[in-house]
């Protein structure tokens, strides 16, 4: 701050908070937020973070969506942990994908599996 | 940085804050946060501006760029002085917080291990014509069986909390001593039990001591506050036999064999402060220097105007000056490294550093509970076996949940209506509930007759931290949480 200093312990614990509030979030990928002060480290692009972007844009589609499911999808199916957004393909659903070799071409094909 | 058009016009003022000067430097007390900025650069100049009242915004960064300022550090320093709520605009009003806590898990029980007492000290709230407590026709001592299952109160109703406290009241607390050592007993076992750790503490008039009981103290750590009101000629005053002897040479030889033998936790003398006794130096003095008290602390009796030993208006301010000057003492040892031991003022400066903002004036029934003989569970020490502030029955299932709960709602901050304005409420929240209801007839009523001296008080104790803070930061972090 460059006109205030923070004194005491709530003091510094006020400031922080509002360097956090004002600051940007981090990306996980980037490391701990002591790597950028002021930046809320807040892990990005994965299942700890629920974005509705994942699974559907503001029209009800996938075109608007920074990453496509039909782009991402065997990726967070199988090497992510993203499996609880999709069908439980050990149990209940193994095949679900048997028709769909390319995800970006036959996404279309992937079955219609309701919980 | 953009700002909207509405903004530009809202009225810009200061937030609750107090202003203090330090070593040079500018302090604000910010409310009711209790965070402390030392101020520098623009933010003077944006405080100074307001200080006579409120500006709109642009007005208020055309006279800076007109004094001189970039306006980017002007813009910046309004964005942080908003960001901290030193500065406030209609837009970006909060509403307080005051939701009353419903449930708090116990840390504390004060046992009145006794209401009998060898002494007959004048102003003594249990037993003089200020007195709550209805005592009479009730158990003299706390049996063993009422002391346990205070114990296990505690127990149940602490939830999480790892470290537990009893503390040890009367009358005079060693008149039932067997009792004290079989809870202490009891207590520790218990703990290890439950894995918790129980800690205690001792208050006594010191004129029973005895060889075996302070090592039973002393291997158990057990915290000793003993109540003593200064030399021969103060302590006397008040603090008598029930013949009218005075206490002080059957006191003195006991409580310097206290000091010598018991070293394995902090023992203090506390000391209570009349209309005759008031010489805060001289008796601060001759306890640490004669006695050789490590830890001093000191509070007006609690009494209605009309006592004889009431402390009225000018003796409060003499004792607010001769406050300030142990404090001014309590900050040259700090600089120097070392340890003073007038507890008022490092207990408030603790809290300063901290930046505590009470909800609640204290522990009473929050935090911490008090029993008496029969088991009757009070707000705190000086209301058990009292109608007012009764909050259940070891007897009868323990704490009463509903009277507890009507207590908090109706002594929150937020009910302590004549606090709103002060800027000292984040530390005094309002004061004793016992001392309100004496003088004010209420216990939620705020101490309105301590106020003033509250105000100067805090001032003093927030020149000495900001002191501390500018000249020997490091000190401070002996106020650190343990």
């Amino acid at each position: 701050m460059a006109s205030l200093r923070a004194i005491n312990r709530k003091a510094k614990q006020v400031a922080e908070i509002a360097k956090a509030e004002r600051g940007d979030l981090w990306a996980l990928q980037n490391g701990p937020s002591s790597n950028a002060p002021g930046k809320v480290y807040h892990p990005m692009g994965c299942t700890l973070n629920f974005t509705p972007g994942w699974e559907v844009d503001i029209s009800g589609g996938t075109a608007g969506l920074c990453q496509p499911v039909e782009r991402d999808l065997f990726d967070c199916y199988l090497g992510c942990g993203w499996p609880g957004h999709v069908p439980d393909h050990l149990t209940n659903a193994p095949n679900w994908t048997d028709k769909c070799a390319s995800a970006v071409n036959d996404w279309r094909n992937v079955d219609i599996v309701f919980p | 940085m953009s700002v909207g058009m509405e903004t530009q016009t809202q009225p810009y003022r200061l937030g609750e804050y107090h202003s203090f000067s330090a070593a040079g430097s500018e302090f604000l007390y910010l409310v009711p946060s209790g965070s402390i900025f030392a101020v520098e650069g623009i933010a003077k100049l944006v405080i100074e501006l307001l200080g006579s009242g409120e500006m709109p915004r642009e007005a208020l960064v055309a006279k800076l760029l007109e004094l001189g300022c970039l306006r980017e550090e002007v813009e910046n320093t309004l964005q942080e002085l908003t960001e901290v709520d030193a500065l406030q605009c209609d837009l970006q009003k909060k509403e307080p917080l005051a939701v009353p806590v419903q449930e708090f898990p116990l840390q504390r029980i004060v046992l009145n291990t006794t209401n009998q007492c060898n002494l007959a000290c004048t102003y003594c709230y249990e037993y003089s014509e200020d007195k709550i407590a209805q005592s009479a026709g009730k158990e003299k001592f706390m049996t063993r069986e009422i002391a346990e299952a205070s114990v296990e109160m505690l127990i149940k109703e602490s939830a999480h909390r790892p470290n537990l406290h009893v503390t040890f009241f009367g009358g005079e607390t060693l008149l039932n001593f067997t009792v004290m050592r079989s809870t202490v007993e009891y207590a520790k076992r218990r703990g290890e039990e439950e894995g918790k750790k129980v800690e205690f503490s001792l208050t006594t008039n010191g004129t029973l001591l005895t060889e075996e009981i302070v090592d039973f103290l002393s291997e158990h750590r057990i915290g000793v506050t003993v109540s003593m009101d200064g030399d021969k000629e103060l302590n006397d005053r008040q603090r008598v036999f029930h013949d009218g002897k005075g206490s002080y040479d059957v006191l003195v030889p006991k409580v310097k064999q206290l000091l010598k033998r018991h070293r394995t936790n902090s023992i203090g003398a506390r000391v209570t402060l009349t209309a005759g006794v008031s010489d805060v130096r001289r008796i601060y003095r001759h306890l640490t220097q004669d006695v050789g008290f490590q830890a001093v602390g000191f509070a007006p009796a609690t009494a209605s105007p009309q006592r004889l030993y009431h402390i009225g208006g000018q003796k409060m301010d003499s004792i607010l000056d001769q406050f300030a000057e142990l404090a001014t003492e309590y900050r040259d040892y700090a600089l120097q490294n070392r340890q003073h031991g007038f507890t008022n003022a490092s207990d408030t400066l603790k809290e300063l550093h901290t930046g505590i903002s009470k909800a609640y004036a204290c522990g009473a029934g929050l935090g911490m509970l008090g029993v008496g003989t029969e088991g009757n569970v009070g707000l705190c020490h000086r209301f058990v076996d009292s109608p007012i502030g009764k909050m259940g029955s070891i007897k009868e299932g323990g704490i009463n949940k509903t009277a507890r709960r009507e207590f908090l709602n109706t002594h929150h901050i937020g009910a302590r209506y004549d606090c709103h304005t002060c800027w000292a409420r984040p530390v005094c929240a309002g004061g004793c509930y016992h001392e309100a209801y004496i003088n004010q007839g209420n216990t939620s009523a705020a101490n309105l007759h301590h106020c003033d001296w509250i105000r100067g008080w805090n001032d003093v104790c927030l020149k000495v931290y900001g002191e501390i803070a500018i000249r020997n930061p490091e000190f401070l972090n002996r106020f650190a949480e343990n």
